[in-house]
């Protein structure tokens, strides 16, 4: 799309209208907005066309416009983390990442739908409804970021910005035949991310291509001095190496398949696709050998330990005294007690009070050692395993997610169940390494889509690239074309052709 | 409700006291301790804050370089350790003058640590251990509005975070024993000794009455020469040095009542009245208070370097014992003076007036004799009087040249308080110059003389000691404006 | 690993200011003990001298120039409010000491 706006085939007007054109035939089934701000769009990309006519294009996705997953705070848009207790809340300021964006002149479509606070694997827990898969509507769209996942594999977003903790930019793009990336921790400012757990969490880019995540990903990424955690080193080399990966050439490329991300519970379609996956890498050129992880076992309990003491501690800000729902208990004259607690009994949906009370219990006296001091113990010995897979391996590979998209409702009333779709995703953020998700195919059982995972060592988000745009190139030339290509079309009419961003 | 209480000598008498002192210290520096918020005093509500010190969803907090900085000089300044390696920590509670509803704060990490300084209460000196100062956040600020005006009673409150996320260091002292009779005098010199102490660094403004040095005093009474440690109260925000010695006297007067009549003191947090110097039971301290603190994920580890360390020890100023001995010596002041001066808390203000060229006694007296009444009549610090040592430095230069005698200086310190200018103007604007025209004064002498004729005899008959009568009537007739020594010398002249 | 009961829960939502209903506490207990006790299998897995994480990568003093920055306005700070009177944030009554 950059390309054809370069050429001056298009204007950024007419492709921001066709994307909200396509939003309007289609999110009513779908549901991946919460919010579009079509006005503010139009106009962000009618300043674009001007720039552009003047010749002072901001980037090289200047006019290519986006969605925005709806945790990232949006100056006068607004922002709910799909809870009803931010209903209606207009952030007084931008994320980072939304900053750099209008900087970079990308028009923004609207916020995009999510499990509430990001909590969830399937979007169902959103307070606004769930999102259906694109390529299934009576299936999820994986969570907590199938709302951005669902806009651009619906083809309503050319491009997404999504947020990671433990899976939730990967998860989705695996089970909706899109391409996700979780950046190395500190990769990319979390500055106005609405923090589910701040050591895990990262934003990253959700697209359709390997190319376009790494421009996207370049665009948001480097050093911002609001985010304390945020690395001081310039982000680049990733569309270098999208591209040299994209030549088909792996030779001297050492990959790792971690053993322990396999076996029961991974659905035979989604292992033969990442079997052939690997195959195709191999074939060219690159050395494949299996790594042992062993202490990956623990890191759902690590995860789910870790995860909720901190978003526990970072949800107390929604008390009903400077912003949000505020309900009033029965009663006469309530305290500011009452009210907070009948506001957060009201406002927060089930998976959240369920995560807070859990994270509550972790972090109290008597149970921290035993609970969350043990969990960053644990911590410590999956980055140690990393490390050691590190020395035989460049990048290690596992498929994204267990299973293909599974039914709405089928998981809903077991948590653990719903837990185990971040089996393979938890890991990185445990260690802050990068990974990226992308298409592997379809499965037999179902003909949904399954994804390919690769993980690199932190600041080598560069192979992730390297490596995902390989077997990307490498796949897209057995199916013919990019695996969104066959995606139904929802509208009734022709299927959407993948364009790149 | 009123406490019983056992007379103080009594109370010392069965019991030996054991204090804690908490002080909350809030820096001076421009920004906020984790935004670039400014942090000015007294300005309108609201307008000092943002997206971090608010706790809107999203924002993140950075470490303020300076605020580390001071908490090392503070920490090196109280003989501590400074660790090589220290994280923040979240200290979670809901309170709504708290935006995230946890405060950020250090834990089992504290950047200093196992200090100690002495302070000096008659002539005797107390060695004081520093448990540990850590850094951590100020919070909002409520007012209660409703019938009272006090938080019982309200019927809502309104809230201003312009103090939210200011920097504070929080000093904590180990039990300071062996006190005895003391304790009240130890726990205010300790107090007005780190005062003087945060002056000399410049990392604070100190000023107690506008709540930018905080005192929690902790008091505990056990069996004398038990040795042991009885359970301990926490009188929350006791904001002046004399409160201070006040509270500690009033505690220990309760906790002796309590104990003596067979009862057991209960472990909580009691509020300082100081209007009628009596504490009032507050919280319990109960084990629900669960604080669930742990490493603060959005702030990375502080880890000063040693070299770092190193230079700000070097760069610290003389410490107050030193400097109180080196001034003693240079002012020749005596020890009782030397003590006044600083239980005054006047000792920079002495100083500074010495260096804007008054004399060292003359410095002292208007300082302790005069300003120090008036700024105890008015309840403000001495420092927070709105006198300035180079004001009192022209005062006592216009006395040196015999353009104002003490009374009529006092006049003067009267305008400065009334902001009626500097002291030249008020001397000019009140009439207060004193009248050197020797023949007004010579006309004043005579009549003085005419209208006493005994007394007048009584001079020349050799009772110099009657002048003085006739010295009034000639000061009173001047109105003050004379010099008394001039004034007796042109009557002994007169009736030679 | 100890199970949770329905007590211990009522006290946490309580320190979590979360007023739960009769009916959720009924259902949260047994659902907690069933994810404590899965959690619960990492206990034993890290010796004593396996340093905890609390950051996933080591980085340390990151720190800011204490320069002030533009604050935002009162109105942009009091804009989310639930209820404002003379620019300062309108809360119900609080009960309770300042700690």
């Amino acid at each position: 799309m950059a390309a054809a706006l370069d050429a001056g085939e298009t204007t950024s007007v007419a492709l921001t209208q066709a994307h909200l054109d396509r939003i309007s035939a289609v999110d009513g089934a779908v549901h991946a907005f919460l919010h579009v701000d079509a006005e503010g769009a139009l106009a962000q990309a009618a300043a674009s066309d001007a720039r552009r006519s003047a010749g002072q294009v901001a980037s090289p996705l200047d006019g290519v416009p986006i969605a925005v997953k709806d945790v990232l705070a949006t100056d006068g848009l607004p922002t709910t983390c799909g809870s009803k207790i931010l209903e209606g809340w207009v952030p007084p300021y931008d994320a980072t990442v939304v900053r750099r964006l209008r900087a970079a002149g990308l028009p923004i479509l609207g916020k995009t739908n999510m499990d509430e606070f990001a909590m969830g694997s399937s979007t169902e827990h959103s307070a606004y409804g769930p999102t259906h898969n694109p390529w299934d509507l009576g299936r999820i769209p994986g969570g907590s970021g199938g709302g951005s996942a669902a806009a651009v594999s619906a083809y309503e977003a050319p491009l997404a910005l999504g947020t990671d903790t433990g899976g939730s930019i990967r998860q989705p793009a695996a089970v909706t035949g899109s391409v996700g990336v979780k950046p190395t921790y500190g990769g990319v400012s979390r500055y106005g991310l609405v923090a589910l757990a701040n050591s895990l969490d990262q934003v990253g880019p959700v697209t359709r291509t390997v190319l376009d995540s790494a421009i996207l990903h370049e665009l948001i990424g480097g050093h911002d001095p609001l985010d304390s955690t945020s690395i001081d080193a310039p982000v680049g080399g990733l569309v270098a190496a999208a591209r040299q990966g994209a030549q088909g050439d792996l030779s001297g490329v050492r990959i790792g398949v971690i053993t322990e991300l396999s076996g029961d519970g991974w659905q035979d379609g989604v292992m033969a696709r990442f079997t052939e996956a690997v195959d195709a890498l191999v074939g060219a050129g690159a050395e494949v050998v299996e790594v042992s992880c062993p202490h990956f076992v623990h890191a759902l309990a690590t995860y789910y330990l870790i995860l909720p003491a901190e978003a526990s501690s970072n949800l107390a800000k929604f008390d009903a005294m400077r912003y949000g729902l505020r309900v009033w208990p029965e009663g006469d004259a309530p305290s500011a007690e009452e009210v907070m607690k009948a506001t957060r009994e009201a406002g927060f949906g089930d998976e959240v009070k369920r995560r807070i009370i859990l994270g509550t219990y972790a972090l109290s006296s008597g149970y921290y050692d035993a609970y969350y001091g043990t969990a960053q113990k644990v911590r410590t010995l999956i980055s140690r395993d990393f490390e050691a897979a590190f020395e035989q391996a460049d990048v290690l590979l596992s498929p994204t997610a267990p299973t293909t998209a599974f039914p709405l409702g089928a998981k809903l009333d077991d948590p653990l169940a719903m837990y185990l779709n971040d089996l393979a995703t938890i890991p990185a953020n445990l260690a802050g390494v990068p990974g990226i998700s992308v298409p592997s195919g379809l499965a037999d059982e179902d003909g949904l889509p399954a994804g390919l995972q690769i993980l690199a060592p932190a600041l080598a988000d560069d192979r992730c690239y390297r490596v995902g745009a390989a077997a990307e190139a490498l796949l897209a030339e057995q199916w013919g074309g990019l695996l969104l290509d066959r995606a139904p079309s929802l509208d009734g009419g022709a299927d959407g052709e993948a364009v790149s961003a | 409700m009123t406490e019983t209480l056992l007379s103080f000598d009594d109370a010392l008498a069965a019991y030996d006291p054991a204090l804690g002192l908490e002080v909350h210290v809030e820096l001076n520096t421009a920004s906020k301790m984790f935004c670039g918020c400014a942090t000015e005093f007294g300005a309108e509500p609201n307008t000092q804050t943002c997206p971090t010190c608010l706790g809107l969803p999203g924002a993140m907090p950075v470490v303020n370089a300076t605020a580390v900085e001071s908490a090392i000089r503070i920490g090196l300044a109280l003989n501590c350790e400074i660790a090589e390696w220290c994280r923040f920590a979240r200290k979670n509670y809901f309170y709504p003058d708290m935006p995230k509803n946890f405060q950020t704060s250090q834990y089992d990490e504290p950047i200093a640590f196992d200090g100690w300084t002495e302070v000096e209460v008659d002539g005797e000196t107390y060695r004081i251990e520093i448990e540990r100062a850590h850094m951590e956040e100020d919070t909002g600020k409520s007012t209660h509005v409703g019938s009272t005006g006090r938080i019982h009673g309200a019927d809502y409150s309104l809230v201003d975070y312009n103090r939210a996320g200011i920097p504070l260091i929080e000093i904590v002292t180990k039990p300071i024993l062996g006190t005895g009779e003391k304790a009240p005098l130890v726990a205010r010199a300790y107090v007005a000794h780190l005062r003087e102490l945060l002056l000399g660094l410049g990392v604070s403004d100190v000023r107690m009455e506008q709540g930018s040095l905080r005192c929690d005093v902790n008091l505990s009474l056990a069996p004398a020469g038990s040795g042991t440690l009885g359970t301990r109260t926490e009188t929350k925000n006791v904001n002046s040095l004399r409160s201070v010695e006040r509270a500690v006297r009033f505690e220990v007067q309760r906790h002796a009542a309590v104990l003596s009549g067979g009862g057991s003191v209960l472990q909580e947090t009691r509020h300082w009245h100081e209007d009628t110097g009596i504490t009032t039971s507050g919280r319990e301290k109960s084990d629900a208070e669960d604080y669930r603190y742990f490493p603060e994920p959005d702030l990375v580890p502080v880890a000063p370097s040693r070299e770092w360390v190193e230079s700000l020890r070097a760069s610290l100023p003389e410490p107050p014992r030193e400097r109180r001995a080196r001034l003693q010596a240079a002012w020749g002041f005596s020890d009782l003076e030397m003590r006044d001066t600083v239980g005054a808390g006047a000792l920079s203000l002495v100083e500074e007036t010495i260096a804007a060229g008054a004399a060292p006694q003359a410095a002292r007296k208007w300082w302790l004799a005069d300003l120090a009444r008036r700024a105890n009549d008015t309840g403000v610090e001495l420092s927070a009087l709105g006198v300035t040592p180079a004001q009192v430095a022209e005062v006592q230069a216009l006395v040196d040249a015999g353009s104002l005698n003490d009374k009529l200086a006092r006049q003067v310190f009267d305008g400065l308080l009334a902001g009626e200018g500097t002291p030249a103007e008020i001397v000019a604007a009140r009439g207060l110059a004193i009248v050197s025209d020797e023949g007004a004064l010579g006309a004043a002498v005579d009549n003085a003389i005419a209208a006493n004729p005994d007394v007048a005899d009584k001079i020349r008959d050799g009772k110099v000691a009657a002048a003085g009568a006739l010295i009034g009537a000639v000061m009173k007739e001047m109105r003050g404006q004379a010099d008394a020594n001039r004034v007796r010398e042109l009557i002994l002249e007169k009736l030679s | 690993m100890p199970e949770i009961s329905r007590d211990e829960v009522a006290h946490l939502a309580d320190l979590a200011r979360i007023d739960l209903t009769a009916e959720e506490l009924d259902h949260l207990a047994p659902q907690l003990s069933v994810i404590l006790e899965s959690v619960a299998s990492i206990s034993g897995v890290a010796g004593a001298d396996v340093p905890p994480t609390s950051h996933a990568l080591p980085l340390t003093n990151v720190f800011r120039d204490d320069v002030v920055t533009p604050s935002l306005t009162p109105e942009q700070a009091l804009s989310g409010a639930p209820e404002v009177e003379s620019q300062r944030f309108s809360v119900p009554r609080i009960l309770g000491d300042e700690q």
